[in-house]
């Protein structure tokens, strides 16, 4: 009887999360789904876009691609050897470790309008203006946390026997790397994903640091359109029919953020074949 | 021959009084006859500390060349501890101390200028549970010849033939040599993990307890290994079975509560202990 009424509760919040959730999808589906066109993925915003004419979207969608595919590789090559170190170089109850832990943990919890804030003081700072640098700069504040964290839960659960049968042929630290990363190369990959997600999804952050242009950026000095700041602006319309190419472009974010996490179980897939 | 390479050296300081019951003038002249060749590890008064924990107290005694040592004793007697002083694996834990000398043919691998890696790739380790590297069968063996320095295609085939021939896996993998390692039966891992061992040319073969989750005819496999392999390795293994010791030691190692209790040739240790502990743990009062 326990047993049943325990799976019955179980079972009504699965419902109930998925329920609402697939709603949303139907509601951006149902209005978006009447705006998309061809036009709205392969041209540029034209004259009177923003009123309900012609044009597209493709400066958000490149844009977006841009500042989320830019901030992966940059947030990576920090977040790797962040990791490694403290996993391989310190010893097991560092402080330093802990500490870099818990402030990544913190980190984590920030609400993205402060890393825009922050991007922006540094923009200012800096002397740049809002531009794809800056806006990849602070997108990758925002997502190093979730990076570090994720891959440093995979690393910390590689076998210590592995290490040590690697470490007991003559191995270098530096030397076995290399096995743990192909060890982990499935938990890296759901590191990206997870962090693809809440980078190209997020409006605060590239707010105030990479503005908003109806033309595609050609250097990264240059500001630059995203899909969520699309999103906001159009929304922002009392026009229905631009509200709808607001609810189109989630739509099309949607499926990006889909595309990739598909592309990413595949790959997290045959990477983990040899995984011990 | 320098005698006093010869010599193993004893020093039991216990408050039990019949620790001290052996003399060293006595076990000198057994020790003496056992030894036909150099020690080719020597432990001197070594002394281990694991987060204040006293594990291995004032232990010395030398591992004979080309020959299967094995280290018996009860649980939590300080065994493995002592294999993994060998190759210098302990210190990656944290709150180690380690006091004494280890002396690989002739070399402290614990003082100053020694090279931690080229101690270990004298070394090759197997571990309790086989442990492959997550990656295929060819380059779980080719992996410590890589990183030390073989690129040539064709010699690390003919390192991988031959490490996987010698511990009779060739027949049974080289159809799929690039399939993943993890698909082949625990027994064969194990035999995979001792060829990628063998790989780095090493002298010692250090066994911690590796037989322990295969089966029994994958352990004969790989005790048929040990005996074939003793011509040419140094093999000093630490087990749980007495029964294993007995059918493959040649000498023995009896340890309890951190301490060397007694060692000597296999055939004197089972037939006749000189030590009361060691003749009740192999008589089985206790295990």
């Amino acid at each position: 009887m326990e047993e049943k009424i325990f799976k019955a509760l179980m079972m009504a919040a699965t419902m109930i999360i998925v329920v609402s959730l697939f709603m949303i999808i139907v509601a951006v589906v149902k209005r978006g789904l009447p705006a998309m066109s061809w036009d709205m993925v392969s041209k540029i915003p034209g004259g009177g876009f923003y009123i309900g004419k012609e044009g597209g979207l493709l400066n958000a969608i490149i844009g977006s691609l841009y500042i989320v595919i830019g901030s992966i590789t940059l947030g990576l090559s920090f977040s790797l050897p962040i990791v490694l170190y403290i996993n391989l170089y310190l010893p097991e109850k560092s402080r330093l470790a802990q500490f870099t832990r818990l402030s990544f943990d913190v980190l984590f919890g920030i609400p993205s309008i402060v890393y825009g804030a922050f991007g922006f003081t540094l923009m200012v700072y800096l002397g740049l203006r809002s531009s794809l640098f800056a806006g990849i700069l602070t997108v990758t504040f925002l997502i190093v946390p979730i990076l570090i964290r994720s891959i440093d839960e995979v690393v910390r659960r590689v076998p210590k026997e592995m290490m040590d049968a690697a470490l007991s042929l003559g191995a270098t630290r530096s030397e076995i790397i290399k096995p743990i990363l192909r060890q982990v190369a499935p938990g890296i990959i759901t590191a990206i994903i997870l962090s693809v997600g809440r980078g190209i999804g997020d409006a605060a952050s590239v707010l105030f640091t990479a503005g908003y242009t109806d033309s595609i950026p050609t250097s990264l000095s240059q500001p630059v359109a995203t899909l969520p700041l699309a999103i906001f602006f159009q929304l922002s319309s009392p026009i229905v029919e631009v509200q709808d190419r607001a609810y189109a472009a989630a739509l099309i974010l949607t499926f990006i953020v889909l595309v990739l996490s598909l592309a990413g179980r595949y790959y997290s897939r045959k990477f983990s074949k040899n995984k011990i | 021959m320098i005698p006093n390479l010869l010599r193993i050296e004893k020093h039991i300081d216990s408050p039990t009084e019949k620790f001290k019951v052996m003399k060293e003038s006595q076990n000198q002249v057994a020790v003496d006859q056992i030894f036909k060749t150099k020690p080719h590890i020597s432990v001197r008064n070594l002394n281990v500390y694991l987060t204040k924990n006293h594990i291995l107290k004032n232990v010395s005694l030398d591992i004979p060349d080309k020959a299967i040592t094995c280290i018996i004793g009860p649980s939590g007697c300080g065994k493995t501890t002592l294999l993994k002083t060998f190759n210098r694996l302990l210190q990656n834990s944290v709150d180690v101390k380690i006091e004494g000398e280890v002396l690989v043919d002739g070399v402290n691998i614990h003082g100053k200028d020694v090279e931690v890696e080229n101690i270990r790739k004298k070394m090759g380790l197997l571990s309790q549970r086989p442990c492959p590297l997550p990656m295929s069968i060819f380059d779980n063996v080719a992996y410590g010849p890589r990183i030390h320095g073989t690129r040539n295609k064709r010699k690390l085939y003919e390192i991988v033939k031959n490490q996987l021939e010698a511990v009779g896996l060739w027949e049974e993998v080289k159809e799929r040599l690039k399939a993943p390692a993890i698909r082949l039966s625990i027994g064969q891992q194990q035999r995979l993990c001792l060829a990628r061992g063998l790989a780095v040319s090493p002298e010692i073969i250090l066994g911690d307890e590796a037989t322990s989750a295969l089966d029994p005819i994958a352990t004969t496999k790989i005790e048929q290994l040990f005996l074939s392999l003793k011509k040419e390795y140094s093999i000093v293994l630490v087990t749980h079975t007495l029964r294993q010791a007995r059918r493959i030691a040649d000498y023995v190692a009896f340890m309890y509560m951190g301490e060397l209790i007694e060692f000597g040739s296999a055939t004197e240790i089972f037939t006749n202990p000189k030590h009361q502990l060691t003749r009740d743990y192999i008589g089985g009062s206790f295990s």
